[in-house]
């Protein structure tokens, strides 16, 4: 193994000096990686993440990990991924688009069983019909799985994002998966300079124990335990149970809301937010945003920005207190169904001022001025 | 297994249960128990669910009396009937999806390995003939082929008993159930030759009519899979409630189909574990 620093998370994150690093998204990945004592990764390949996971093997074969290997299919990777988790270590893996939705029964289950995973999804198209572009209509899917979700704009946040969300996932009162999602292609495939924590600094390891649920390694009581066995009875008791473990789930989500804003300096950022329009969005489309609100600038027209880390938890009171004078809400995304406007229509006050819209799809990029059209629509 | 964990607390000793008293006295962790010991010590196995005579429920009596190491054993399910039977047996015990079992199984080996490099930690996979043969085969064969240090036991009562009592690809050619209304038109799948070329260093197919063979095939399938690689045991277990047997008929039933040959028992050892097993076993097959 490499010879690594232990350093604590608020020095890797915040104090440590950062060498500026010109990578792509997926090499963001492997420089999380290398920084996160990881114990073992699971790959499978799927484009646009099979690249990151290539990388993580790298590091496995340079020392930085203990285990890694190749599974046969997404669905099984996210059960090699649980057994491992299961055991007390700290895993990781990757996928996306279809890979996703291969594997979707498993996470729900990550979060049920308790699982600090973090995965990373680097999102694109799902055959219907058959696409390998970018999108993020699997993060549509996502949104009730009870896992936490974390949106990256750039390779910087995936970065980030990806060494936090393992400090997030495994707090005791949290300890549920994390999924850190970034536009695949767009992020992934696309060179930017990062800023990046010293390559002999780690974070310190897992401590299975920290878990609230006994690890399965016949070493911690109680003995007679079973993952999870709640439904397995049809009896009232057994079904209160299993109604109260969601709630407790559900608390555990919320109980990340302190942790996420910490970290990652609030759930969301705000630039501009008294401004009559605001663009709201995650991802690259925040990136494409910026570009709009710069020309409408130069149009004379006033527009603020709110860029949404974390989609769960939602920022629901955040946004509420934000956009109450707001006249109008622009939601531009990466995907056919809206998923993210229909979030925030959910929270905001008076929903008719959300426009959703510009989408884009299917593998496109989203044209600067596809935006720049809605906010001069919305200024008339 | 520190053995402090079951340890019941002096404050303690008056609030908990007759049967975790039982289990800490006289329980078969760190002892050397097997089958011709049953009725002399705690079983790992309680008040369990499942329908009288059933055959799974014997067959798991008998493979929890039969695992070298109970203290170290860590077991992964899968969903169905066993999986009622689980939540009553005192070991870590995993119980994640349907079809699944032996990737959890994959990756929680690999994780105890890391974990406790110099301490024996079986993973011991046991699920039915649904689990093994239809829903989960992708999983189970491609652990066979990475050569995974798990044993895999299937309890074979021929049919997805938990739902209703549908076809399964185990059940026998002809047989009319659920879901193979004019009768199962392709024959029973031969898992065990399956798990041969697999790359499986031990395979046996028996039953709990014959109990010492039965935990001859755990204990070596255990051993193996520790040593050397992927292990398979195949358990006929039979299910009295979708096949219309008395409970009383079930034994009788195992013991026709080994006779008549439609139900065969036997073993396959390969050289790395014919090795392992003369020298553990002094020699005797």
């Amino acid at each position: 193994m490499i010879d690594q620093k232990i350093v604590d998370p608020q020095h890797l994150f915040f104090e440590a000096d950062r060498e500026k690093r010109f990578i792509t998204g997926s090499e963001a990945v492997k420089e999380a990686i290398k920084r996160a004592n990881v114990d073992m990764a699971i790959s499978y390949p799927i484009t646009p993440q099979s690249e990151s996971m290539h990388l993580v093997g790298d590091l496995f074969a340079e020392g930085y990990l203990k285990e890694y290997f190749r599974g046969e299919n997404e669905f099984a990777v996210m059960s090699e991924v649980t057994g491992a988790a299961m055991a007390g270590v700290r895993v990781f893996t990757a996928t996306g688009g279809p890979g996703t939705l291969r594997a979707f029964e498993m996470f729900p289950t990550w979060v049920g069983a308790r699982l600090p995973i973090v995965c990373a999804f680097l999102t694109r198209g799902v055959n219907s019909p058959l696409t390998i572009q970018p999108d993020t209509i699997e993060m549509a899917f996502m949104l009730d799985t009870g896992m936490l979700m974390l949106h990256a704009e750039d390779a910087q946040d995936l970065y980030d994002m990806l060494l936090k969300a393992f400090i997030i996932a495994e707090q005791t009162d949290v300890h549920i998966p994390i999924g850190v999602y970034a536009d695949g292609f767009f992020v992934t495939h696309t060179r930017e300079t990062i800023e990046v924590a010293p390559e002999d600094d780690k974070l310190p390891g897992y401590n299975p124990y920290s878990s609230p649920v006994p690890v399965m390694d016949m070493v911690n009581a109680p003995v007679r335990q079973m993952r999870d066995p709640f439904v397995m009875k049809s009896n009232f008791i057994s079904y209160a149970t299993h109604a109260s473990w969601q709630q407790e789930v559900l608390a555990a989500g919320e109980r990340a809301r302190k942790h996420i804003d910490y970290y990652l300096n609030g759930l969301l950022e705000v630039e501009n937010e008294k401004a009559d329009i605001l663009i709201m969005t995650s991802g690259t489309a925040v990136s494409q945003s910026r570009e709009a609100i710069a020309l409408a600038r130069e149009e004379g027209i006033n527009v603020g920005l709110v860029k949404l880390k974390s989609i769960r938890p939602f920022p629901t009171e955040e946004i509420k207190a934000l956009t109450e004078n707001t006249k109008a809400i622009i939601v531009p995304e990466f995907n056919r169904v809206g998923w993210l406007a229909r979030e925030i229509k959910s929270v905001v006050k008076d929903s008719d001022k959300v426009m959703g819209g510009p989408r884009v799809f299917g593998g496109m990029t989203m044209p600067v001025e596809l935006i720049l059209d809605e906010i001069r629509r919305c200024v008339s | 297994m520190n053995k402090g964990l079951v340890k019941i607390s002096p404050c303690f000793e008056d609030v908990m249960p007759q049967e975790y008293k039982e289990l800490v006295e006289k329980g078969s962790y760190g002892q050397d128990y097997g089958v011709a010991d049953l009725g002399s010590f705690k079983e790992l196995i309680e008040e369990h669910p499942l329908c009288a005579g059933c055959g799974l429920a014997l067959s798991m009596r008998l493979i929890l009396a039969s695992l070298p190491n109970p203290e170290s054993t860590i077991i992964v399910g899968s969903t169905g009937c066993s999986a009622l039977a689980f939540s009553q047996v005192a070991l870590h015990n995993i119980h994640s999806l349907f079809g699944n079992q032996n990737a959890v199984a994959t990756g929680l080996k690999r994780a105890l390995k890391l974990r406790f490099p110099d301490e024996i930690k079986d993973v011991v996979v046991i699920a039915g003939d649904g689990a093994t043969a239809d829903i989960g085969l992708d999983m189970v064969m491609q652990s066979w082929f990475r050569r995974e240090n798990i044993t895999t036991i299937m309890l074979d009562n021929e049919a997805y008993a938990n739902t209703g009592g549908q076809e399964s690809g185990m059940t026998a050619e002809k047989a009319v159930l659920n879901m193979a209304p004019k009768g199962k038109n392709f024959p029973k799948v031969n898992l065990a030759d399956v798990a041969q070329v697999a790359g499986c260093a031990y395979v046996a197919t028996c039953n709990p009519a014959k109990s010492r063979v039965l935990e001859k095939a755990v204990k070596r399938a255990i051993l193996a899979a520790r040593e050397i690689g992927p292990t398979y045991v195949q358990i006929y277990a039979p299910c009295p409630t979708n096949y219309k047997l008395k409970p009383d008929e079930v034994l009788a039933t195992v013991k026709n189909r080994e006779k008549e040959g439609t139900y065969p028992t036997g073993e396959f050892i390969s050289a790395k574990a014919q090795e392992l097993f003369e020298s553990l076993e002094g020699g005797s097959k």
